[in-house]
């Protein structure tokens, strides 16, 4: 609990990172001063792209006291303005898995080779961001904790599988190393209560440690203050449940 | 979430950003979450010219309604022009 003469101190900058098959990516890094051990979280943006929302819950996440490195997942496509580039990917059918996957691993490199890091990383993320850390916490070794937050597609159909998206990351749950901490709103068109129901399903099929928070009079996205979506109450109480999964996974 | 509908088609014209015209290649049509809009999903125009870089985007966010009533509204107007004689392609 913060008191009022405590010291704080954080630092942000971008820098610059080895991502998937070595290519350099931006990423933005913030993290707590002073010599840690600092717990760590890999942060993912969602579509929408590498936003203002994304910089400032990084910035959260080290307020808090993490080492937090959101990797730019579309720095391959050009520069502009988030939305434009955004818009860029979109048109393209979104980023390949493979290639997340990839600058994920290179984010949890740096987080856990970080002189300040206390080697525990965790990952989050919202909307695809929530699909894509699902993804990479099944297939890389070395997260201690995952956090989707209304991750739609991590359950797909036939139809919905493409090049780019090759597989439905529950498909991959057998591989899963890490907790999970589900959070979803139950009037969410996707993931849909069935489709948090079928990931609950894999879950416990596999044996994994899982813990679901399903908010009601919440739909997609009800984290982000600056939509209509956004439910303060249930917003609140998400982050709550965020720290304190933080705090049982990583940091110790 | 994201639904990843969405689909390119090249296209001959010109778009007005703040900045002033530009030629325009593509048009880029989807489905999926809006940046403005206050709907969860949009129907989304995205003209552009990809040779110019992200920045080089004119885009509309429809809500279902508004972009059923265009495709009909430019639809009708073609058909009228032609109608018309003005269509000499």
């Amino acid at each position: 609990m913060y008191e009022t003469n405590q010291y704080e101190g954080i630092i942000a900058e971008t820098v610059m990172i080895a991502g998937h098959n070595g290519d350099d990516i931006n990423a933005y890094f913030a993290r707590p001063l002073g010599p840690g051990p600092h717990p760590a979280i890999v942060v993912i943006h969602h579509m929408p792209g590498w936003d203002l929302w994304y910089r400032e819950v990084t910035h959260k996440f080290a307020h808090h006291g993490y080492l937090a490195l959101s990797p730019n997942l579309y720095y391959r496509d050009g520069h502009g303005t988030p939305e434009d580039v955004a818009a860029k990917v979109r048109a393209g059918g979104g980023v390949a898995d493979n290639q997340v996957v990839g600058d994920v691993a290179g984010a949890l490199r740096v987080l856990r080779n970080h002189p300040t890091s206390n080697g525990k990383v965790a990952v989050f993320g919202t909307c695809s961001g929530a699909r894509h850390a699902y993804l990479s916490a099944c297939q890389l070794p070395g997260f201690a904790g995952i956090i989707d937050c209304w991750g739609g597609r991590i359950v797909m159909n036939e139809q919905e599988l493409s090049v780019k998206q090759p597989v439905a990351p529950v498909d991959y749950t057998a591989t899963l190393s890490c907790p999970v901490l589900g959070i979803f709103g139950d009037e969410d068109f996707n993931p849909t209560p069935d489709h948090v129901n079928a990931l609950e399903a894999a879950l416990k099929a596999h044996g994994k440690s899982y813990e679901f928070h399903r908010y009601p009079e919440a739909g997609h996205g009800f984290f982000y203050y600056d939509r209509p979506a956004y439910r303060q109450a249930q917003a609140m109480d998400g982050w709550q449940k965020i720290f304190a999964f933080l705090d049982r996974t990583v940091r110790i | 979430m994201c639904t990843m509908i969405a689909t390119q088609i090249p296209i001959t014209g010109s778009g007005k950003k703040q900045d002033g015209w530009f030629v325009l290649r593509e048009a880029n049509v989807s489905y999926d979450h809006p940046f403005h809009a206050p709907n969860e999903h949009t129907l989304n125009l995205d003209f552009v010219n990809e040779a110019l870089g992200p920045g080089a985007r004119v885009a509309v966010e429809l809500d279902v309604a508004s972009a059923r009533a265009l495709v009909e509204a430019i639809t009708a107007v073609l058909a009228k022009a032609d109608t018309g004689g003005y269509i000499v392609d």
